[in-house]
């Protein structure tokens, strides 16, 4: 059969080789997996609300540290994404679906389970994973819990699941594209998600090789990251962030695609400087490569690594501000309107762009010494997480659910969405940035007294900020249930792309025969 | 199986959810066996539904390329998802091929008091003084270490004791000795299977059947030779050489990049026999064979790295 969704619920949801049912899991999968990341988020909050231990204990405060961290980047952030390449590659560069149907949804299927093994340590005895999202050896080996093991085959599996989606990925664009669609033509979009995949393939194994070190120190005698045996424990750092910071640009990459579709259609303007943005993208997956170390300036590298790794950082900015430059130029002298998508794309410039800046801050390995491992760092990379890829995932939503679904969001609560949420991450993350200058360390359940006001803001904030994404939810089942249809094809007076051509919401088989691009 | 116009859509198929509880229940499998040490059984029962779904899989894949349902778009992107696979294997060795170098040209240097490197000058620090006197004090940085920084520390008690030798190039004065030098033989082997292989390939394309299976079946019983050689180093190891996985880093990066290679052979030979069996059944035609292709792409890559592990590993240290 195929030419239709089955009716079977089971035979469909379970048995899929359609990429937009597999993109809707996908999505799905990842929004409960933010539910379940902003509960421990709002858990860390409730206890970092006053100075003193108030709710839970500090074994499990790191338990919630460390879960808040990998069920947020491997469960959330990366598979939104996922979901969103799922429906909208074959789309945008008409295909009929993913080149590797049946891979596709066994990518999807391994998460399920790989993330059951990891929440299921919580209630293990020794508890979860408590060493952190970044997990450095040896609080993740010689000091962890036995139930260690389960996250290391965890990362495994989610390892397997990146690398099929990826490769499928990659096939799809290399190999599927419409008669006409040469790479320089392609939507922004599917450019970030093709290097974006390349990132993937490229890293992914090597965080494989790292928990694989980690798995033969702890059961197996090995010396990887013991130094008695011969070994450093920071070896496992530079084997992490190899992985680490490709990895940033694997969530930022696709944020920047949409980013990219959405600002030129709510400005009336073509896309400003469309080859130079294909450009800086690569020169940015490049340079994820090179600068790993930048995250590791206080382990007592040689000065000339210190200075190597500070520099090639600050390379990064030249090809971000190419990016920044290029979305505020569509803007320029655009015809703006200001729907909800819009609104999440321009907060994405500037809170992105301020992340950013304090990327830069961070770069310089004289003041990370300073900054090091304090709420500073946590205001910054939250910056560019939430603002920058939870924004921007936001506002894909906003723009495409209407098209898919042929019925149209309530854009006054959409509206008061954003202005909740764009206040709430505010209120929640920049007194961050005074607490960590201030001195005040990362992941510890307790502080000093002179960090309690700012401590109670950030949570206030973070109560609001959690708020705020049910609200979304809610705008969300409520248009796929009840939205006001839409017949438009273009849905978006200035909507530009193949997937605009398509009927809305579109057929289950998005091209049956190849369009002719010109 | 539905053909959509120019396009092709496989129909809905269960093979990828129980792939993906096979893999679960291996995984979770995995885990409650290092942790208890005993009971493999639920890592054993999700690999045997992995290995029935991976037959399955293939040969639903085989059997609509027999039936002609495969495009040629579709054959591409089976290429295509191949290179992709081998790529990301190739990062996988390289995050230990990376390990080795760093441990042995940073690591092991500072852990004997050398001072870090430095663009200007390299007068020992405080710190790489610190490093040699106080935190393993006696240690003397040499590739292989035979001796570890806990055994120069703390002697007798230590926890990481180095082997009795390494498994190193005995050197070219005695030729004797070499020629009873096992990883000599194992490359001799590899590479003269990527040559066999080749021919394989060549006498498929040229239609020649007989040579294919020959050459082909020469090239399986050369990986299990290296298999058996390799078991057989590892014996040695073990059991007259002290080289085991608790000797220190050597031991540690030894075992870990040959045992994975090992385990890569291990695939490729499967890959191989089962590229075999096919040719016997008449699977392949001369110009459409990439299951056997495929195969030897990754064999090729196997011998790659066993070129690289040869040299690095066992030859220059």
């Amino acid at each position: 059969m195929a030419h239709g969704p089955s009716e079977n619920f089971f035979t469909r949801w379970f048995f899929s080789t359609n990429h937009k049912d597999i993109g809707t899991l996908y999505l799905w999968f990842s929004f409960a997996m933010f539910l379940l990341g902003g509960a421990f988020a709002m858990i860390i909050r409730a206890e970092l609300f006053q100075p003193g231990m108030q709710l839970i204990k500090p074994e499990f405060f790191n338990q919630m540290t460390t879960m808040h961290g990998l069920v947020m980047v491997f469960g959330a952030i990366m598979p939104a994404f996922v979901g969103l390449a799922n429906w909208l590659i074959p789309m945008m560069i008409g295909a009929p679906d993913m080149a590797l149907p049946r891979m596709n949804n066994l990518s999807f299927w391994i998460l399920p389970f790989a993330f059951t093994i990891l929440v299921a340590t919580l209630f293990m005895e020794g508890g979860g994973p408590n060493f952190g999202w970044t997990f450095y050896a040896p609080l993740s080996t010689t000091y962890a819990p036995d139930t260690v093991n389960y996250f290391i085959f965890g990362v495994h599996l989610m390892g397997a699941s990146s690398i099929m989606g990826s490769i499928n990925i990659i096939a799809t664009v290399m190999n599927m594209r419409a008669p006409g669609m040469t790479y320089m033509k392609m939507p922004l979009f599917v450019w970030t998600w093709l290097i974006t995949a390349f990132l993937l393939v490229a890293v992914m194994p090597v965080l494989a090789g790292a928990v694989t070190m980690m798995l033969m120190d702890i059961n197996f005698g090995t010396s990887f990251f013991d130094a008695a045996g011969g070994g450093d424990p920071v070896l496992f750092q530079h084997v992490f962030w190899f992985f680490g910071h490709p990895e940033v640009y694997i969530i930022i990459l696709p944020a920047f695609g949409v980013v990219s579709q959405i600002i030129p259609t709510f400005s009336r303007k073509p896309l400003f400087g469309y080859s130079s943005m294909v450009y800086a993208t690569a020169a940015i997956a490049f340079l994820s490569f090179i600068v790993w170390a930048h995250h590791m300036f206080t382990v007592g590298m040689p000065i000339a690594g210190e200075l190597y790794f500070m520099y090639a950082t600050m390379l990064i900015a030249v090809p971000t501000g190419v990016k920044v430059f290029n979305w505020i130029t569509t803007m320029y002298k655009g015809a703006l309107t200001f729907e909800t998508p819009m609104l999440f794309c321009i907060a994405f410039v500037i809170l992105f762009t301020f992340g950013g800046f304090t990327g830069m801050m961070l770069s310089i390995a004289a003041a990370d010494t300073q900054y090091h491992d304090t709420y500073f760092v946590v205001a910054h990379f939250h910056y560019v997480m939430v603002a920058g890829a939870v924004f921007s995932g936001t506002a894909a939503i906003y723009y495409w659910l209407p098209k898919w679904c042929g019925r149209m969001y309530d854009e006054t609560m959409g509206k008061v969405q954003f202005w909740l949420a764009f206040i709430a991450f505010n209120i929640t993350f920049m007194p961050q940035h005074f607490l960590g200058l201030a001195g005040m360390p990362r992941r510890y359940s307790d502080y000093g007294l002179q960090f309690a006001d700012w401590n109670m803001v950030s949570s206030i904030g973070a109560f609001m900020y959690g708020g705020a994404q049910l609200l979304f939810l809610f705008n969300v089942i409520r248009t796929i249930g009840w939205g006001k249809p839409v017949e438009d094809p273009k849905v978006w007076e200035g909507a530009d792309g193949l997937e605009w051509t398509l009927p809305t919401p579109p057929p289950f088989h998005t091209f049956s025969t190849p369009p002719v691009v010109k | 199986m539905a053909e959509q116009g120019n396009y092709y859509v496989p129909e809905q198929s269960k093979l990828p959810l129980l792939a993906a509880l096979g893999m679960g229940t291996m995984g979770f499998g995995a885990a409650t066996w290092v942790i208890d040490g005993q009971s493999a059984t639920v890592f054993v029962v999700g690999l045997a539904i992995l290995a029935i779904v991976m037959y399955k899989w293939w040969s639903v894949v085989i059997e609509e390329n027999m039936r002609g349902m495969v495009s040629d778009q579709l054959k591409h992107s089976y290429v295509l998802g191949m290179l992709w696979f081998i790529f990301s294997e190739v990062m996988f060795f390289a995050a230990f091929f990376g390990a080795l170098f760093y441990v042995r040209v940073l690591v092991n240097p500072w852990i004997g008091g050398e001072a870090a490197i430095t663009l200007f000058d390299d007068t020992p620090t405080d710190a790489s003084v610190a490093n040699s006197e106080l935190l393993y004090p006696g240690y003397e940085s040499t590739w292989p270490p035979l001796i570890t920084p806990d055994q120069a520390a703390n002697g007798e008690s230590a926890k990481f004791v180095g082997p009795d030798q390494a498994m190193s190039f005995p050197g070219f004065s005695n030729w004797q000795r070499i020629l009873a030098w096992l990883p000599l033989w194992n490359t001799i082997i590899l590479l003269t299977s990527s040559y066999t292989v080749n021919i394989a390939h060549h006498a498929l394309k040229e239609g020649n059947r007989k040579i294919f299976t020959r050459w082909l079946g020469i090239t399986v019983f050369l990986g299990g030779v290296f298999l058996v050689l390799q078991a057989e180093e590892y014996i040695e190891a073990y059991q007259h050489m002290g080289l085991t996985l608790d000797s220190g880093i050597y031991g540690t990066t030894f075992f870990l990049l040959t045992g994975f290679h090992g385990a890569h052979v291990t695939l490729g030979t499967i890959m191989l026999l089962v590229s075999f069996l096919r040719g016997l059944k008449g699977h392949f035609k001369n110009d459409d064979h990439f299951g056997f292709e495929a195969a030897a792409w990754y064999w090729h890559f196997v011998d790659v790295v066993w070129v690289g592990l040869f040299l690095v590993v066992y030859v220059f240290d």
